[in-house]
């Protein structure tokens, strides 16, 4: 058979039209940069779905552990004043 | 431009594939739609064959690529199913080099880079110029430099892979190199800088190989029979067996509709 | 409690601490489902769910992958440019949506050349339908039409399937997926409408493929081993049954504008059940062409093993030069 050589694998994010930010599309194998640049021109966009495309290897994303969810996440849910619909503005009142 | 006279070769000249007195360009959209034909079925028969699945995906868009180029094309010279379905080989005016099976995957890339770099300079000097064919190479010139590239990233990976890609790939450029020079012959209705084309693609060429660690190939070009004649409708023999294998069932059911 | 980052696709470490703990995992896993959210790659999940999703997506991706053969196989025979131009973007979409289905599978933790291997070796399946042989320019209508109509009737509930990356890949390839059906549908309308001989061809084909479709649902719900457990994680969303039942109603009036017949005497609409009826499948076939006695089962394998062997020495030359460059890019660096 064949030689464990497995192309790493790279994460791809997609911007679909100017104006909007990358978006994560999906994952693909390939020996390098370049080629996973290539590859995912034409597994994600092949029906004019974007305009510019990141990859990243997999290996390199730092992701938050699911585990610390409520001390991440959490401490942010209690703190409606953040949000600008926490405040009574007397009706009528403009621009504001 | 009018009729421009064949290349001086020693293989019999063949049946005209349009009336004489069809316009330049109608000659100029055969050529150019049979190149695209014929090299977009030979990549759609890697289909379920590739060496890698990513590698199938960029294939078909290649493939498909071609093939929207070569209905444009044939439709500019007729109806696009008569000429592909109901011609005979001898009236098929595509390069030989885009008829050559396709061997194992160095040789299908040694093909595309050879072609893609040709197509990439032909109709990039195309789109520049007052031909019916101009807005069209406009197009197809953007599709074309990713043909290239693909081609090129492909060389560097394979002449410089391993000894057994780099010999495979050496080889592949070595048995296609033969068929290079009839791209640069003259084409009724395409009025070209043709030396300028030569140069060019020389250029390019002799580049990519270099950084490949692949040594370009010496030898003559063309031959009398070997290449030089698939414009004029002289092809090689793997060629009837690949229409045969494409026409076969179109005809089997004459005016049908599909 | 904190633990190292991961990579992404790497299976979730599981705490020492929390394994005394796994029933209140377990419990929170539960609601989650439940409750309809997703579970994400990292998420703490049983090992039997991640074992059958591995086992069903992989299966799925390895069905997409075999699954480019049969049709391929008339890539260049296609009778018109137009049609071949279709038939080439659907077999190309359908190695598209094996890598979609593999990198969902790999977010579990699963590698590509693992579940390859174990396609080629024969320890993992892909649909049985893929086993049957494409005869004719038609058949390549029939598949589009009852095949893809029938994977589109399966896919369309996995959209909503609790595993994130693999409802993700399904809304992907359930929207490329719609114009596969109807090309086929208008690819037999054409034949359908032509002459004789391709009038012919279409109900041959038809003839052929209708049954083998209805098995693509799977064995009866009182036969299938896995559909219980997997409805409860809402992997699956609807029984076999009931499927088969829904794509049996919509393909009879389907076949009725086509023109063509679905070959089945007992097949009648039921005014009591609102349904149609029809007649009984014959099981010893799937049981036979899934155990490897179909017509084209080693044909198929056979095909797949020989691309990826001969493919080896490209992969390992661009996995060599990629190597050969980051050592460059550091000797200057």
């Amino acid at each position: 058979m064949t030689g464990s050589t497995e192309w790493p694998l790279w994460e791809v994010f997609v911007r679909s039209r100017r104006g909007l930010s990358h978006t994560h599309a999906g994952s693909l194998h390939a020996p390098d940069a370049e080629m996973a640049l290539r590859n995912a021109r034409d597994l994600y966009t092949r029906r004019n779905e974007g305009v510019s495309i990141w990859v990243v290897p997999s290996a390199e994303i730092t992701a938050s552990s699911p585990d610390e969810k409520d001390s991440f996440f959490e401490p942010s849910a209690d703190k409606p004043y953040r949000h600008p619909t926490f405040y009574d503005i007397p009706e009528g009142v403009k621009h504001l | 431009m009018t009729a421009t006279p064949m290349p001086p070769t020693a293989a019999p000249s063949a049946p005209a594939a349009t009336p004489t007195d069809a316009p330049a360009v109608h000659t100029a959209a055969l050529a150019l739609g049979d190149d695209a034909l014929v090299l977009s079925h030979r990549l759609g028969e890697w289909a379920g064959h590739a060496p890698v699945l990513e590698e199938e995906v960029a294939l078909a868009n290649i493939a498909l690529d071609l093939l929207g180029q070569a209905r444009v094309l044939l439709s500019l010279a007729g109806d696009e199913d008569e000429l592909a379905y109901l011609r005979e080989e001898r009236a098929f005016r595509n390069l030989q080099l885009v008829e050559q099976p396709n061997g194992d995957f160095a040789h299908t890339i040694a093909r595309q880079l050879y072609f893609s770099v040709y197509q990439n300079l032909m109709y990039g000097q195309l789109a520049a110029t007052e031909s019916a064919l101009a807005p069209l190479a406009a197009k197809a010139v953007k599709e074309v430099a990713y043909h290239q590239d693909h081609a090129e990233q492909w060389t560097l990976r394979l002449g410089d892979g391993t000894a057994a890609s780099h010999e495979r790939m050496q080889h592949g450029v070595d048995a296609l190199w033969r068929f290079t020079g009839e791209m640069f012959g003259p084409v009724a209705g395409l009025d070209l800088d043709r030396d300028a084309l030569r140069e060019q693609w020389t250029a390019r060429v002799t580049d990519v190989l270099g950084k490949a660690t692949l040594t370009v190939p010496e030898g003559p070009q063309s031959g009398a029979w070997t290449a030089g004649a698939g414009r004029e409708g002289l092809h090689t023999e793997p060629f009837g067996r690949m229409l045969a294998e494409m026409q076969h069932l179109h005809r089997s059911h004459p005016g049908a509709s599909w | 409690m904190a633990t190292a980052h991961q990579p992404l696709t790497t299976a979730p470490h599981q705490p020492a601490a929390a394994a005394v703990d796994t029933a209140a995992l377990e419990s929170a896993f539960d609601a989650a489902v439940a409750a309809d959210e997703r579970i994400e790659p990292r998420d703490w999940m049983p090992d039997a769910y991640r074992a059958t999703l591995v086992r069903q997506i992989a299966q799925h991706a390895h069905s997409e992958i075999i699954g480019m053969q049969p049709e391929a196989n008339w890539i260049t025979r296609a009778p018109s440019l137009r049609r071949k131009a279709i038939l080439m973007a659907k077999v190309q979409d359908e190695a598209g949506h094996g890598l979609y289905l593999y990198s969902a599978a790999e977010t579990l933790g699963a590698s590509r050349d693992d579940l390859l291997d174990k396609l080629h070796s024969g320890r993992q399946k892909y649909s049985s339908i893929f086993n049957y042989p494409t005869l004719t320019w038609a058949d390549v209508g029939a598949i589009g039409w009852l095949v893809d109509g029938a994977a589109i009737t399966n896919q369309v509930p996995l959209c909503r399937c609790s595993y994130g990356p693999y409802a993700r890949a399904m809304v992907r390839v359930c929207k490329e997926e719609s114009f596969h059906q109807r090309q086929g549908y208008e690819l037999l309308l054409a034949l359908s409408n032509g002459t004789e001989a391709q009038h012919a061809m279409a109900q041959d084909a038809v003839d052929r493929w209708w049954w083998p479709s209805l098995m693509m649902f799977g064995p009866p719900d009182a036969e299938s081993s896995h559909s219980e457990q997997s409805m409860v994680w809402k992997i699956k969303r609807h029984s076999n049954d009931e499927l088969r039942q829904r794509f049996v109603d919509i393909c009879v009036p389907q076949a009725e504008s086509l023109g063509l017949t679905l070959p089945d005497p007992d097949l009648k609409w039921n005014e009591e059940r609102g349904q149609h009826d029809f007649g009984a499948i014959d099981w010893s076939e799937f049981w036979s062409v899934l155990k490897g006695n179909g017509p084209c089962n080693d044909q198929r394998i056979t095909q797949r093993r020989r691309a990826h062997d001969e493919g080896a020495w490209v992969r390992e030359a661009a996995a060599a030069y990629a190597a050969k460059q980051s050592e460059r890019k550091e000797a200057t660096a």
